[in-house]
């Protein structure tokens, strides 16, 4: 019961983190391929000006999941990172090189700086999503066994299914950030980025919606047991609504009610984290390793919940308070025209 | 590796913890006294604030995933018995990056009391922060709050492991380095501003603000580090014995001065504050328990001879702001200013050296060592490599945005 509680607390983060953190590094994404220095300049500016405030909070959910883990976690924690340290050090190299850019565009004294920095910037956006994402994939395909580095350091997240979450990773990522964006660019009243956010947001919508539908497909050649759990119960429903929610934000950006498309959008991608988590319920480390089993004495996870509890009272008002800031265009260096 | 990224993590600690307080000092001044001229300086401090704060969020994730890269058998065995720190500490993050965010991009845009107390929960933050960590680090040193049965980890107490008895002194003496850190940094920059010659009032008040908060704690960080070397002569006389490189058991032992020089009995003075104490020495443990003595007794030394001189270079400067009201002229002072900034994180470091490499063989101590916590994964060497590639490239994107800050010109609003 408790491992359960603090497993879902552990997944709210790990939501929180594939929606806010993977916007971010969708936002990379279309920073990579906003085209030339003078076509792309708007959608970059956009970009920054809309992440600037709200990146480093989204990151710490990261960090939140982490220390999560290996609370509550810690057998399956060590397991995890000893057998999938080469994936999940590449993304933490691109979390620092990607920070660092970000923080440093913008300030560029040359072309060549700014082209350099913002190629950094945008190739470690695409990169860390798509390692975090083979990580997830290594786990779900059972690959990950208990032990120090017991399992393949290479052969479990470069199979069929760990580089097919990595893909869905990045583009999921990229239409969150498009959605997002275009909402952004309404509300700083730039209709011809809403627009152009708007096209990105369905096209990449189309293409998420086709790679979710064919991952369906390798689940089931890869990992049946995990097909199985997301084509009947509580995985189904998430499915379903996972579909539901992502062809309504496609109806909603068609109609261009970008506000209500953020939400939409962001419950497709959180219905996945979630139909994932009940498909494999209730091993956290398939095919052997339980929630249960793996989780730390009871009188832990007891502080570290009520610790969590406490926390999430203090955080989730300032979270609220600073995103309403934030997307009401209130914070933002003063170098830059007042909204 | 771990190591290398602790030593670029704890300097942006320093700021994470003592940089708000600095810059809300400052806010509060113009609130107080309506000068312009301390806004405009408070504005241009939380910028460097930001910049520091967000490298310090990227070096951080990556500690927290070394943890797990490095040492999985250090994670998978305790992680549960310290993870409640770690835990308030992840949310201490949570909240120090929501509110440094609505601090430096709020800056006009809040009614000016909103603002200032936005300040507040950040400077909490960084303490809460690190009292988490300094928590872990002490339970480290002095394991409580468990107990081992056939090998396996039973009856975690976390709070017992939170509260352990070696916290409070580890954490007086790290958040004052915060505040010595962060502020000889400062001073040390207008410091050199001020042989380059700008030595107008923003200056001079930069200067002084960044000064005062060091100076003032510089001297009682001399007394917190008596209370923490008498602590580790009580519970930890192995890491002693290192750090004064006493080879054998003795009683009135004398203190080393450095080339052969001895104090008699002073080193039982220091340790027990009783000159015929009996100090054990590094014999009493085997071979393969004993620290790696060298560095540890250089870095402690280091780290006693800096802070001694930074108290010395406080007192000197609040003596004079006192008696005369002003900062003294002479060129040496600035000079030893320019040096106190880099000195400050040179002793920092070494301190952290010190109760590191002092508790060698163990990671945890007299528990766990290090060897066995390590991972089995291969290609660390490579990865160390990369790694070190990464923070000097950081550290020079660090220093770039910090001179184009300081660059852009200083509007005083009229």
């Amino acid at each position: 019961m408790l491992a359960d509680l603090a497993m879902a607390v552990t997944l709210v983060g790990v939501t929180a983190y594939v929606v806010l953190g993977g916007a971010d590094f969708g936002a990379g994404f279309w920073d990579l391929t906003a085209g030339g220095a003078e076509r792309g300049a708007p959608v970059r500016a956009m970009i920054k000006r809309a992440m600037a405030p709200v990146w480093e909070a989204n990151h710490v959910w990261l960090i939140f999941v982490l220390v999560m883990l290996w609370t509550a976690f810690p057998e399956a924690f060590g397991a995890l990172t000893s057998t999938l340290a080469i994936p999940l050090f590449l993304a933490a190299l691109g979390i620092v090189l990607r920070g660092g850019a970000f923080a440093l565009k913008g300030e560029a004294g040359t072309i060549a700086e700014a082209r350099a920095l913002g190629a950094t910037f945008a190739l470690s956006s695409v990169l860390v999503p798509f390692f975090l994402g083979t990580s997830a994939g290594a786990i779900a395909a059972g690959e990950v066994p208990l032990g120090n580095a017991a399992g393949d350091e290479w052969g479990s997240w470069t199979g069929t299914l760990p580089i097919f979450v990595g893909l869905l990773a990045v583009v999921t990522g990229a239409h969150l950030a498009a959605v997002f964006l275009g909402a952004d660019s309404q509300r700083a009243g730039q209709p011809e980025l809403v627009h152009a956010f708007r096209r990105r947001a369905l096209g990449s919508g189309v293409v998420a919606g086709a790679l979710a539908i064919a991952g369906l497909v390798v689940v089931n050649s890869e990992a049946p047991d995990l097909y199985d759990g997301l084509t009947s119960g509580a995985g189904l429903a998430c499915v379903i609504g996972s579909a539901a929610a992502g062809l309504a934000t496609l109806a909603l950006e068609w109609r261009e009610r970008f506000e209500v498309a953020r939400y939409s959008a962001a419950a497709a991608v959180a219905a996945i984290v979630a139909g994932w988590a009940f498909a494999q319920e209730p091993y956290l480390l398939p095919p052997d390793v339980t929630v249960q089993e793996a989780a730390a004495s009871d009188a832990v996870l007891t502080a570290l919940l009520i610790a969590a509890g406490l926390g999430m009272a203090l955080l989730v008002p300032a979270l609220v308070w600073l995103f309403r800031l934030a997307l009401s265009g209130r914070l933002a260096y003063e170098e830059e025209p007042r909204p | 590796m771990q190591a290398m990224s602790f030593a670029v993590h704890i300097p942006l600690v320093c700021f994470g913890i003592a940089f708000p307080a600095m810059v809300v000092f400052l806010e509060g001044l113009w609130l107080r006294t309506g000068d312009p001229l301390y806004k405009a300086l408070a504005k241009r401090w939380s910028k460097a604030m930001l910049i520091l704060f967000a490298i310090g969020v990227v070096t951080g994730t990556i500690l927290s995933f070394e943890m797990g890269l490095l040492w999985p058998e250090f994670m998978a065995t305790f992680g549960d018995v310290f993870g409640l720190a770690f835990g308030i500490e992840g949310f201490s993050f949570f909240m120090e990056a929501i509110f440094i965010a609505i601090y430096v991009y709020g800056w006009d845009r809040l009614p000016p009391r909103v603002h200032i107390a936005v300040g507040f929960p950040v400077i909490l933050a960084g303490f809460a922060g690190s009292f988490n960590v300094i928590a872990v680090n002490g339970w480290m040193n002095q394991p409580t709050g468990f107990s081992i049965r056939n090998g396996e980890v039973v009856d975690v107490e976390p709070i017992t492991a939170l509260f352990n008895s070696n916290l409070w002194h580890e954490l007086t003496h790290m958040y004052l380095a915060g505040f010595m850190v962060a502020g000889f940094m400062v001073a040390s920059v207008y410091g050199y501003a001020w042989l380059r010659g700008r030595r107008d009032r923003r200056h001079l008040t930069g200067l002084v603000v960044a000064l005062s908060f060091a100076a003032l704690v510089a001297p009682v960080q001399l007394l917190v580090g008596d209370w923490s070397a008498r602590t580790v002569a009580e519970r930890q006389p192995i890491k002693l014995a290192a750090l004064e490189g006493l080879k054998e058991t003795e009683k009135g032992a004398p203190f080393e001065v450095g080339g052969g020089i001895e104090i008699p009995k002073a080193l039982s003075l220091l340790a027990f504050h009783d000159p015929d104490a009996t100090v054990r020495g590094l014999d009493t443990v085997p071979e393969e328990d004993q620290p790696p003595t060298g560095i540890v007794k250089l870095s402690f030394r280091a780290m006693v001879a800096i802070g001694t001189g930074l108290a010395a270079l406080g007192v000197w400067f609040v003596w004079m702001w006192w008696r005369r009201g002003r900062l003294p002229r002479t060129l040496w002072f600035h000079r030893a200013l320019v040096a106190a900034g880099p000195l400050s994180v040179v002793a920092l470091i070494a301190g952290w050296v010190t109760t590191e490499v002092g508790r060698q063989p163990w990671v945890v101590y007299e528990v766990m060592r290090t060897e066995d916590a390590v991972t089995g994964a291969s290609g660390i060497p490579v990865g160390f490599a990369a790694l070190g590639l990464v923070y000097v490239a950081l550290a020079a994107i660090a220093y770039v945005m910090l001179r184009r800050l300081a660059r852009k010109p200083f509007e005083v609003e009229a």
